[in-house]
C-alpha cells in the first residue's frame, strides 16, 4: 500500500469518515460541471428534494455542444439550445458561478479551471467528465464521475469511493525536437496498455515532468484515463507556483505564502512508497501517433504499422479489428497516409502553447490542397491571447479556419464531423469507432505539431522534417 | 429507493471484445438530451447499424435477456452515465466480465447494476454458453460471489465495498453521504484552500 505520496496524503486530507460499506466519503474541494453530465443530476436532486450544500465550490461552463462557428442563439440545433437552457437554468436556480459563451472566460471545463487559477494543489476536483485528469498537472487529485455522483457531490460534496493504488511513472531525460508531451503520453499508453492503470492513480515524476510547463503537464494528466488511470498527477513545484501566482482564483498576500508552504509539505516524500514504479527515458519516445482504435494503438512515426503476429495475443483481435475499420496496411509504414481534415484543439491540446506550437509549423506554409485543416481555441481566453499574438493571422494565411472555443470535433456533439469514411489528423485524445462524428470516420492521434505537419503535406509526417 | 440486489438471474447475451468504449456503447450524439430517455433503443447503435440485424442485442433470441457477459476493460473512454444507463434500460440486469474500466464501474453501482469479473476462461466459456443456447439460464449470485449457468458454477469477484453496498441495499449512496452534513462541514473547515476563496 502506497504512504506517504501526494495522493495519500490529499486523501487523508479530505477524508469525512468511512462508510459502512467500507468506502471512505471524500470531500471534493472543486467541482466543475457541463451540460452535457448534469441536467439528470438536477433533476434528480429535484426529485429528491435535496438542495445543494455548498453552491460556491462548484463552477458550470458549457463546452461539448457549443458550435465553433455560429455561436448566436438560439443555436441551429435544437437540442443544444434545449442543454443550453437547461444549464443556464439549473445555474441560476442553484447560484452556482457560470461562464457562459461570451462571458469572456467560456471555453472547455479542464481549459477554463486551470487558466483561472480554480485548480490549484491539494484540491480534490470532480467534474462529470473522464478527462477530469487534466487538473492532476497542479497536484490536485483529479477524476471523472458519472451523472449520479455529479448528483452527490451538488448535495454533499462528497464522494463514496474505494481508495486507488499509486503507480510512480517517472520519464528521465531532455525530449528530442519535435517530441512533445502528447508523444510522451501516447508512448506511455502504447507502452502500458488501456487498462494498464485501473485500480491505479499515476504521479508522473522524473526530471522530464520536472522540465515541463504547465500545459505540457495538463497534456500528459489529461490523458491518464486514456491509459486506464482514473487520476494523474504532477507533485507541485515552482513552475506550478509560477502559472497559479496572480490567476483570478489563487491565493494572494498573506495567503500566498502560507498556501506555498502548505502546497510543499503535500508533495510526495523522498522516501514514500508506492504500489509500482515503471521508468522510460525521454531519449527514446520519439513523435507518436496511433494507428488503431484504441489509444494505446501507438507507434512511432518511423514504425510500420504493426503486423498480428509481433502483437500480444490478447490485443490481437481488437487490432484485427483495427486493421479493418482504419484500412492501414500491417507492415508498412503510416506516413505517407493521404489525410482529409485536421484538428488542433480539445482539452489534451487546445492551449495558448499548443497554438503557439502549431502556428511555428504553419508560418510560411500552406495547407495542402483538398484538405480541411482548422484550429479550436480551448477557451475564449486562449482564442484572446492567440489573437493578441497574431497566431490566428498566422493560421488563416496558411489556409487553416480559426473558430471559436469549445471541444468542436473532439467529440460528435456539435456540428464539427467527421463525414464518411474521412481520416482525420487530430490532436485530442481518443480515436474509438464514430469518436469524431461519422460512424466509419477515422482518427489518428498525434501531437499538434504532428498535426499542422500533416495539414501542410497532405499526409501524415514525421514533424521532425519540418524543422 | 434503495433496494437490496444479492443475486440476478435470466438469460444472458454474450458480447465478444475487448477495450469495449462507451463511445460504442452509446454514441455521443445520443448524449444531446436532458433526460436518460430512450436510451435503451439507442444502445450499440452504430455497431448495431454496421452488423446489419447480427449484433447479440438485435438477434431475436436474446430479447429480454439480463446478464450481460463481456471480456477485458469494458466501458472503457467517456464518464457518460449515459453508457450503463443504455445498457440497464435494454434490460440488463448485471454484468460479468474480465475486467470493467473504472468509472464505468462506479457508475453501474449508483445504477444498482452489478459489474463483476471473472477469469477470461470462464468469460470465454460462457459466451460459447450462451451462443449455443440463448436460452440459458445464468446466475450472478453476490452473497456467494458465483456465476451458474447450466450446471457449470465458477467464482466471481467484486471490491468488498461494493459488493457490500448491493447486498446491503446502499449502492445509492445520496442519502449517507448527506446525513454527514456536520462532519463535511468540519472537514472542510480543515482545509486551507476553503478559506483562501473565493474571488468574485
Ligand atoms: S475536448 Fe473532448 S475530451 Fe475534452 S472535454 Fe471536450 S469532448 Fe471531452
Amino acid at each position: 500500500m502506497s504512504k506517504g505520496t501526494l495522493f495519500d496524503k490529499v486523501w487523508d486530507l479530505h477524508t469525512v469518515g468511512i462508510l459502512p460499506s467500507g468506502q471512505t466519503q471524500l470531500f471534493i474541494g472543486l467541482h466543475l460541471i457541463h451540460e452535457v453530465t448534469s441536467p439528470q443530476a438536477f433533476a434528480m436532486l429535484k426529485e429528491r428534494g435535496l438542495a445543494v450544500m455548498f453552491p460556491e465550490r462548484t463552477v458550470a461552463t458549457v463546452d461539448h455542444i457549443v458550435p465553433t462557428e455560429d455561436q448566436s442563439r438560439p443555436f441551429a440545433d435544437g437540442m443544444a439550445e434545449a442543454m443550453m437552457q437547461e444549464l443556464e437554468k439549473n445555474t441560476q436556480a442553484h447560484g452556482i458561478r457560470f461562464y457562459n459563451v461570451g462571458s469572456g472566460s467560456q471555453g472547455i471545463v479542464h481549459v477554463i479551471a486551470p487558466e483561472q487559477g480554480l485548480t490549484q494543489p491539494g484540491m480534490t476536483i470532480a467534474c462529470g467528465d473522464s478527462h477530469t485528469s487534466t487538473h492532476g498537472a497542479f497536484g490536485a487529485i483529479a477524476f471523472g464521475i458519472g451523472t449520479s455522483q455529479v448528483r452527490d457531490v451538488l448535495a454533499s460534496q462528497t464522494l463514496a469511493l474505494a481508495k486507488l493504488k499509486v503507480r510512480k511513472i517517472e520519464v528521465n531525460g531532455t525530449l528530442q525536437p519535435g517530441v512533445y508531451a502528447k508523444d510522451v503520453i501516447l508512448h506511455i499508453i502504447r507502452t502500458l496498455g488501456v487498462k494498464g492503470g485501473v485500480g491505479y492513480a499515476y504521479e508522473f515524476a522524473g526530471t522530464t515532468f520536472e522540465q515541463m510547463g504547465m500545459e505540457e503537464r495538463m497534456t500528459v494528466c489529461n490523458m491518464s484515463i486514456e491509459g486506464g488511470a482514473r487520476c494523474g498527477y504532477v507533485n507541485p513545484d515552482q513552475v506550478t507556483y509560477e502559472y497559479l501566482q496572480g490567476c483570478d482564483f489563487a491565493p494572494n498576500g498573506e495567503a500566498w505564502d502560507s498556501a506555498i508552504a502548505w502546497w510543499n509539505n503535500l508533495r510526495s516524500d523522498a522516501n514514500a512508497v508506492y504500489d509500482d514504479v515503471i521508468v522510460f527515458d525521454a531519449a527514446s519516445i520519439a513523435p507518436t501517433v496511433t494507428w488503431g482504435i484504441t489509444p494505446g494503438q501507438g507507434i512511432g512515426i518511423d514504425e510500420p504499422v504493426p503486423t498480428a503476429d509481433i502483437i500480444p495475443e490478447e490485443e490481437r483481435a481488437i487490432a484485427e479489428e483495427a486493421y479493418q475499420y482504419m484500412n492501414l496496411e500491417p507492415g508498412h509504414s503510416i506516413q505517407g497516409t493521404k489525410v482529409d481534415v485536421c484538428f488542433v484543439g480539445s482539452c489534451t491540446n487546445g492551449r495558448i502553447s499548443d497554438l503557439r506550437e502549431a502556428a511555428n509549423f504553419a508560418q510560411g506554409r500552406h495547407v495542402a490542397k483538398g484538405v480541411k485543416a482548422f484550429i479550436v481555441p480551448g477557451s475564449e481566453r486562449v482564442k484572446k491571447q492567440a489573437e493578441a499574438e497574431g497566431l490566428d493571422q498566422i493560421f488563416l494565411s496558411a489556409g487553416f479556419e480559426w473558430r471559436e472555443a469549445g471541444c468542436s470535433m473532439c467529440l460528435a456533439m456539435n456540428p464539427d464531423k467527421l463525414e464518411g469514411r474521412q481520416l482525420s489528423a487530430s490532436s485530442s485524445n481518443r480515436n474509438f469507432k464514430g469518436r469524431q462524428g461519422s460512424s466509419s470516420g477515422r482518427t489518428l492521434l498525434m501531437s499538434p505539431a504532428m498535426v499542422v505537419a500533416a495539414a501542410v503535406t497532405g499526409q501524415v509526417t514525421d514533424v521532425r522534417e519540418l524543422i | 429507493m434503495v433496494s437490496e440486489v444479492r443475486t440476478v438471474t435470466g438469460r444472458g447475451i454474450p458480447l465478444v471484445g475487448n477495450d469495449i468504449d462507451t463511445d460504442r456503447i452509446i454514441p455521443a450524439r445520443f448524449l444531446r438530451a436532458v433526460t436518460f430517455d430512450g436510451l435503451g433503443e439507442q444502445v450499440f447503435a452504430d455497431d448495431r447499424a454496421q452488423r446489419g440485424g447480427q449484433h447479440p442485442f438485435d438477434l431475436p433470441h436474446y430479447q429480454g435477456a439480463m446478464v450481460l457477459v463481456v471480456n477485458g476493460n469494458f466501458g472503457c473512454g467517456s464518464s457518460r452515465e449515459h453508457a450503463p444507463q443504455a445498457i440497464a434500460k435494454w434490460g440488463i440486469r448485471a454484468i460479468v466480465g474480465e475486467s470493467f474500466a473504472e468509472i464505468f464501474f462506479g457508475n453501474c453501482v449508483a445504477l444498482g447494476l452489478p459489474c463483476v469479473t471473472a477469469d477470461p476462461s470462464v468469460t470465454k466459456h460462457l459466451q460459447e454458453r450462451l451462443s449455443a443456447n440463448p436460452q440459458a439460464q445464468i446466475t450472478v449470485d453476490l452473497e456467494t460471489m458465483q456465476v451458474t449457468c447450466e450446471g457449470v458454477v465458477a467464482p466471481v469477484a467484486m471490491g468488498e465495498g461494493s459488493r457490500q453496498m448491493f447486498v446491503a441495499g446502499t449502492w445509492d449512496a445520496c442519502g449517507q453521504l448527506v446525513a454527514q452534513a456536520d462532519q463535511i462541514s468540519a472537514t472542510a473547515a480543515r482545509l486551507p484552500y476553503v478559506r483562501w476563496s473565493v474571488a468574485s
